[in-house]
């Protein structure tokens, strides 16, 4: 009983507050949060929303324009584009999260390892991240898959190792910076570890400008991905992917009946810009915050 | 005789080419408080980084009640000697509120009561629940400082250096931080080692005090006497340049220019 009437305002106070944050925001920033909330709902819920297999494709039924029946039409190959595009935001959203998930956790590491150390440790991982920075990711990706295979797999993790030095330079100098700051050197004098100060303190202290970078990535990471399966070496067919969409639906923009490249195109397009207004506008306002400090 | 609180024997520090501080030698008696006086780059903060164990000595040795402080674990270093840094804005981490910054300390010490042994440090330098709760954003510049004196207490050091810790406050915050730490001083008989730059402020809470000039000891002795009756012309040019009636800056970089030549 207890718990409940103590819980009960703190759970108030944290719904008000999470309100109060919401009301803050400019509306280009709650426009793109409800777009990436529909498509990631979309996603989520594809296999229960989609109205056909989005991997059955029916021939008598191909090229259909919009009707009751197919609401977005089909594709050339007598797919339903709708439930394509539900099922296709699965693989095409969860690529880049993959490697925006991989490069930040291991470039956040390596950066405030490094930061951490300094010396000649930091100029020696500095060294090889300039050398990682002269390999475009996509040029990666396409090594990767012609060692490896098509598939979402080697390219995600490709991609990934090329992304990955962007995070670490970024948490690099972010660290180095923070850690002259009176405040860690307090902790040390207290006699915390090395470890607990830079993983509990430091990246706390330097991990909302990382995430602020890493949504910006995420956006990158899908237009690679995309460019990847248009090109026909990433998610294969049948598994539905946007970019795999649009490099099927070549033949059907010919014919005249273009949503099944379009819309896909469209997906790509709402999603890389809502991450990336909504990426730069938690950069901005931590900026904002740090010059108010 | 007893083993004084703090011995530091021969101590020296160059960076590259400049010398920080040079065959630094002085001892600290239990509950004793001593001074380290000097301009900007006398060596006096390089002084007590090392006594904290930010900076590594070159040559010199520091012993806290006869034992090694290089030779000390991490936390028996840190219970020989804490700080209270400059800037009160930049030294208590701003994410955390200063209960918990107090309660992080003593969670690492192993406390055994850490919610009373708290709330007896906020007592200690007067801070209620309001700040307690607060982060150091929410508080002012004094309040802060007396939140980083309650973190270093945390700890129970031997020793308390205290790095210019009132020259980033108010004149009247500066009275209120000092009547703080002398309260301190008489409530635990802790031993202090005060560095700054402000002859007053070292008068009001040393009894001790080293004059520093470019890394090497000048002048030491009593702080009285040292203020009374100053035996070298650089402590007396310490002395001279504080304003006072009268007072002529002029005169003062004219004493400052011939102390140079003769150095």
């Amino acid at each position: 009983m207890s718990t409940a009437t103590v819980s009960h305002p703190r759970l108030q106070s944290r719904l008000g507050g999470w309100a109060a944050r919401l009301g803050r925001l400019t509306w280009p920033v709650r426009i793109c949060a409800v777009l990436l909330v529909l498509v990631g709902l979309g996603a989520v819920f594809a296999p229960w929303l989609e109205p056909y297999d989005p991997t059955d494709g029916d021939l008598s039924n191909t090229l259909v324009a919009m009707s009751g029946a197919h609401w977005l039409g089909t594709d050339a190959g007598g797919h339903d584009t709708f439930s394509q595009l539900l099922a296709g935001g699965r693989t095409s959203l969860l690529g880049p999260l993959g490697v925006v998930l991989f490069s930040t956790v291991f470039g956040a590491l390596v950066g405030l390892f490094s930061a951490w150390r300094g010396g000649w440790v930091d100029a020696l991982i500095g060294r090889v991240l300039d050398v990682m920075f002269a390999f475009p990711s996509l040029l990666l990706a396409i090594l990767a898959v012609a060692l490896f295979g098509k598939g979402l797999g080697a390219p995600v993790v490709a991609m990934a190792i090329a992304y990955m030095p962007y995070t670490a330079r970024l948490v690099r100098s972010l660290t180095a910076q923070e850690k002259t700051r009176p405040y860690i050197a307090a902790y040390r004098v207290q006699g915390h570890s090395p470890a607990f100060i830079a993983l509990r303190r430091l990246l706390p202290a330097v991990g909302p400008t990382i995430l602020a970078q890493s949504t910006v990535n995420f956006g990158y990471a899908l237009l690679d991905l995309a460019a990847l399966s248009f090109l026909g070496l990433g998610v294969q067919p049948p598994t539905p992917d946007w970019g795999a969409m649009i490099n099927q639906s070549q033949a059907a923009v010919l014919e005249g009946q273009p949503l099944s490249a379009v819309l896909p195109a469209v997906l790509v397009v709402v999603v890389v810009v809502a991450v990336t207004v909504i990426g730069e506008h938690f950069g901005d306002r931590l900026a904002g915050r740090e010059a108010k400090a | 005789m007893s083993t004084p609180l703090l011995d530091v024997t021969g101590l020296c520090k160059t960076y590259g080419t400049n010398v920080a501080v040079s065959d630094l030698s002085f001892t600290l008696p239990a509950g004793g408080s001593l001074g380290l006086v000097g301009e900007s780059g006398s060596g006096k903060t390089t002084t007590a980084r090392m006594l904290i164990g930010l900076e590594r000595p070159d040559r010199g040795q520091i012993l806290v009640k006869g034992e090694p402080l290089a030779a000390a674990s991490r936390l028996a270093r840190a219970k020989a000697v804490q700080i209270v840094f400059q800037d009160p804005y930049l030294s208590l981490d701003p994410r955390l509120t200063i209960r918990a910054a107090l309660d992080d300390v003593l969670r690492l010490h192993r406390h055994p009561d850490r919610a009373a042994r708290v709330t007896e440090l906020l007592d200690q330098v007067g801070l209620g629940a309001r700040e307690a709760a607060a982060k150091p954003r929410g508080l002012s510049g004094g309040q802060r400082q007396r939140a980083a004196i309650a973190r270093a207490l945390a700890v129970e050091p031997d020793v308390l250096v205290l790095d210019e810790a009132v020259s980033a406050l108010d004149v009247s915050i500066q009275a209120q931080v000092l009547n703080v730490l002398a309260d301190i001083r008489r409530e635990t008989g802790i031993g202090i080692v005060f560095v700054s730059h402000d002859l007053a402020v070292v008068r009001y809470l040393c009894d001790e005090a080293l004059v520093l000039h470019r890394g090497v000891v000048v002048e030491r002795g009593a702080i009285e006497a040292l203020l009374t009756d100053p035996q070298d012309p650089y402590t007396r040019l310490l002395i001279s340049s504080v304003p006072h009636a009268g007072w002529s800056p002029e005169e003062i970089s004219e004493q400052r220019r011939a102390l140079q030549q003769r150095s």
